[in-house]
């Protein structure tokens, strides 16, 4: 199989334009015989879903949750950047474009960021022009924070519930198609296989979770807008439902599954307490334009804290060893995520964590209210103002700022962050990792598309902080709706998808014979038995940090686990009624295939970038060593039957406009 | 903690329903009402028994999905959180906890303490939304500069993650709080007002189609609203309705 990455000839900042320009299109009388699928509701998936209707399609959506509007982008916290230059500190298309590719660890192709970059500044446009209500200064104009890996301030927000008011923007635009009878649709209802006729996406089947009826669906085409797969690992920030079975059935149809070891672990997020959890809080990083992280510098404090005989503000000033600022002075605390993990994994494993499991770090904002408050203070014209009255002050500084965080860190951990500083700790976040798209986000699959973070084309090794809505509705609003059209030009004569057809008959009997295996199983063991065991092989050997003989191991042990499932799991209940037991059975029996690729992919890679750290290729003061010589190429991988028996493919990644260079946050 | 609990229980839209009591024991206080029950249902596969069905998804109190009626309390005890944010702390070891699902007309139950709330789709549908097309030549974000003030109070009105709770505490089983906070989002701002007449009357027209019930400014939406949305939006809502009316 040969890789075609279809990138348009010209100078990077002239090849989408030249794209647009020269694309075959539909005309609106032809775009009305076509039908487009679109899974997963999201931001990338609504505004796909709503754009294309817009423009004239017949679309479906699907959402597994009962209604489109809980996608899990909806959680996101902190921003979305665009490169608009408001604060006029130097940004621009190019840096964004540049900083992405640096914060990637030079993993990503060059024209899809530059593109991402390009179009970054229309989608602010466009969600004010919908109404999403953006933080403004008192000028009425839009505000602008930091996020990690950068040094100018891009990132629009909405408190700490920017993925939430994008998101409701997406989903209002979706219920204006929805209500015109152009988008057609469907809620609790799963994607459980991608239909391929004659080499092309023809369809989907689904089930209807609430009857559980198996649904066929025929369309011209298919959009994967469904995630990432960080519950892989069990424990992280996605939601409950969140899922990789979209890709993971698209990948066995035919997909390309591209730098699948490329997982994302976010440094601040609410430490794990006990076996029962069932998932991680993250705590933005926004956070860390104010917060400032530090553990002991004397291993002995370190301890007392652990066992609660000390308190975080007994530990003075020059006891405190503020790490990030100390080995990264360039950047400090707003280095990139990937670098911020893995600092603190490496203080807390050198016996300087805070919490009883020795496993968190602290995150203050001592400084942060002390320094607002005295500006506010100095604003009311308070003269000589006392200590606390400066505190007070400052602590509703940082509310209006974090407000909801905190509230949301107070009502988990039982701790009033105002007063003590947060005790944070990495976690599964994201995945830069994918179905693998060429520059139209096509898959393999001619006529299968894959969206946000469903696909793998941007971030490289490591996405940076508020990209990723920023990516979601790019693919979504603006790459999509061209791109779409130079395929389904070809379609105009096809007709209407017959969906009876042995191509649809046999993808409808497979998932009715894997429903019918679990529920006829007799197995004695749950599915989150199973879960929480893949997902401690994963984070012990697939996580942070990796090395050869581990991931070996992983390897050995997710195949074991895996026949042990399809022996032993014990589903409950029946096939025609709601049944979230089955639901979840089949996306475990997904994640213990994908777990052996991520961690066959690790294996692969024998150089550390991005959130891939492989410990045996590191520099003497523990960064990540890259090896361009050899690695600077995307991991496609393609299903064979096994995933250990996957082939590997490469798509060498060329470097036309950047230098390839060491990553220093120095 | 060892705790009683006791369930609502249905079958599907057409069985009656009831009450059924478990125990559950060695609860721990850090573990989020969720957790409480997914031990429970871990429980009772275990037992081959029929799990309990319930909704929810982020877990981090803003998807809206997770809508438990705890102890005669919409996301149960406790101020500004959903169910998923409500941990057992908040209980005692032997307490006795009852768990129901939303009820109200338009919000059916699927099963147990599931329910449908597809209405608020067909609200949002009927009118929540500025009719601006997917462009990429809107004006500039900051052609219009819109006061803080509004822009603030636009936030907090969208800041609702319809999940119903208003509905399911008020005695009239009304809409009006998820209904007016998006008309007050899209009232607030300038980008909104170009259709806000327009909006408003649809929107309620839709929200009388789905069986709401009326409104008579008890408050109770108010305090149990885990985003804090206030009651001022339900004001605003009734002069834009009003002005719509007359005008």
């Amino acid at each position: 199989m040969r890789l075609d990455s279809k990138i348009p000839a010209g100078p990077l900042e002239e090849k989408w334009t030249r794209y647009k320009g020269t694309v075959n299109l539909v005309s609106p009388a032809n775009k009305r015989k076509l039908d487009v699928i679109v899974v997963g509701t999201g931001l990338a998936g609504a505004s796909a879903a709503a754009s294309l209707a817009e423009l004239g399609y017949n679309v479906k959506a699907f959402c597994f949750q009962d209604s489109p509007r809980r996608a899990h982008s909806i959680a996101a916290q902190g921003g979305i950047n665009a490169a608009k230059n408001y604060q006029n500190d130097g940004d621009s298309v190019y840096r964004l474009f540049y900083d992405t590719i640096k914060g990637g660890d030079y993993r990503s192709r060059e024209a899809n960021v530059y593109r991402l970059a390009e179009v970054s500044a229309n989608i602010i446009d466009q969600c004010v022009a919908q109404g999403v209500p953006f933080a403004r200064d008192y000028g009425g104009l839009l505000d602008n924070r930091s996020f990690g890996g950068t040094q100018v301030s891009r990132t629009f927000y909405a408190k700490g519930q920017t993925g939430q008011q994008l998101l409701l923007g997406a989903y209002s635009a979706l219920s204006r198609q929805i209500a015109k009878g152009t988008v057609q649709m469907f809620a609790r209802h799963e994607m459980l296989d991608v239909v391929v006729v004659d080499g092309k996406a023809r369809g989907i089947i689904a089930r209807n979770l609430v009857t559980g009826e198996i649904e066929r669906h025929g369309a011209h085409a298919v959009l994967l807008a469904t995630g990432g797969y960080g519950n892989v690992f069990f424990l992280s920030t996605n939601a409950m439902g969140s899922n990789g079975s979209a890709a993971w059935k698209a990948h066995k149809r035919g997909a390309l599954f591209a730098n699948p070891c490329f997982t994302q672990i976010h440094p601040t997020c609410i430490p794990q307490s006990g076996e029962y959890q069932s998932k991680l809080t993250l705590m933005s990083e926004s956070l860390r334009n104010d917060g400032r992280i530090w553990v002991p510098k004397d291993r002995k404090d370190a301890e007392l804290l652990r066992e609660g005989k000390l308190k975080p503000i007994d530990i003075p000033e020059e006891k405190r060893d503020y790490y990030l600022e100390r080995r990264y002075p360039a950047f400090g605390n707003l280095v990139p995520r990937d670098v911020a993990s893995r600092a603190a994994k490496e203080r807390c494993d050198e016996g300087y964590g805070v919490n009883p499991t020795g496993k968190a770090v602290f995150l203050d904002f001592e400084s942060a209210i002390m320094r607002y408050g005295q500006v506010e203070a100095n604003l009311q014209g308070i003269k000589n103002p006392s200590k606390e009255k400066i505190r007070e002050l400052g602590e509703k500084i940082i509310e209006a700022k974090y407000g909801n965080l905190f509230q949301m860190y107070e009502k988990i951990t039982d701790i009033n962050p105002y007063k003590s500083p947060m005790m944070i700790y990495p976690a599964v976040h994201y995945t830069m990792g994918g179905i693998w798209v060429d520059y139209e986000l096509m898959t393999t699959i001619p006529g299968l598309y894959a969206l946000g973070e469903a696909n793998f084309s941007d971030h490289g090794a490591n996405r940076l902080g508020a990209s990723a809505l920023m990516q979601g509705l790019a693919d979504g609003y603006f790459v999509i709706p061209y791109t779409i059209g130079n395929y389904l030009a070809g379609e105009i004569k096809t007709g209407k998808i017959d969906t009876n057809t042995p191509e649809f008959e046999s993808a409808e009997k497979e998932v009715r014979d894997r429903i019918a295996h679990f529920l006829g199983n007799n197995g004695k063991t749950s599915v989150d038995t199973f879960h929480r065991e893949l997902g401690k092989i994963m984070w012990d050997k697939c996580g942070m940090s990796r090395n050869a003989q581990g991931l070996q191991e992983a390897i050995r042990e997710i195949q074991a686990l895996r026949e042990e499932f399809w022996k032993d799991v014990k589903v409950p209940g029946r096939s025609d009624m709601y049944n979230p037991e089955l639901d979840k059975a089949g996306r475990v029996a997904d994640f213990l295939e994908l777990g052996e690729l991520m961690c066959l992919d690790a294996l692969d890679r024998n150089e550390s970038c991005g959130g891939h750290f492989r410990e045996e290729y590191q520099t003497e003061d523990g960064e990540a060593l890259r090896n361009d010589a050899e690695y600077a190429y995307v991991a496609a991988w393609e299903y064979t039957g096994k995933p250990s028996e996957a082939i590997l493919h490469k798509e060498q990644l060329v470097f036309e406009n950047v230098e390839l260079k060491a990553r220093s946050y120095k | 903690m060892n705790l009683t609990l006791k369930i609502w229980r249905q079958a599907g839209p057409d069985d009656k329903g009831r009450m059924v009591t478990y125990q559950v024991k060695n609860v721990n206080p850090d573990m989020s009402f969720l957790e409480m029950l997914d031990v429970l249902n871990e429980d009772l596969i275990a037992k081959g028994e029929d799990p309990v069905a319930f909704d929810h998804d982020c877990r981090e109190g803003i998807c809206g999905m997770c809508s438990l009626y705890i102890n005669g309390e919409a996301h149960g005890p406790g101020r500004g959180i959903t169910t998923c944010q409500l941990h057992m702390r908040s209980f005692k070891d032997g307490d006795t906890i009852i768990i129901e699902p939303w009820r109200a007309k338009a919000f059916p139950v699927i099963k147990d303490l599931v329910t449908d709330r597809s209405a608020f789709d067909r609200i949002i549908q009927a009118g929540g939304y500025i009719s601006v097309n997917t462009s990429g030549n809107t004006i500039d974000a900051n052609a219009i500069p819109i006061p803080k003030e509004n822009a603030d109070k636009a936030f907090d009105a969208a800041t609702c993650i319809g999940c119903g709770a208003c509905v399911a505490t008020c005695k009239n089983s009304s809409a009006m709080l998820f209904v007016s906070a998006k008309v007050s989002q899209l009232a607030l701002l300038p980008q909104g007002r170009v259709e806000a007449k327009e909006r408003v009357l649809k929107m309620v027209h839709q929200m009388d189609l789905e069986g709401f019930g009326n409104c008579t400014n008890t408050g109770a939406c108010e305090v149990e609203c885990p985003k804090g949305i206030s009651l001022e939006n339900i004001a605003r809502m009734n002069r834009e309705y009003l002005a719509a009316v007359i005008s």
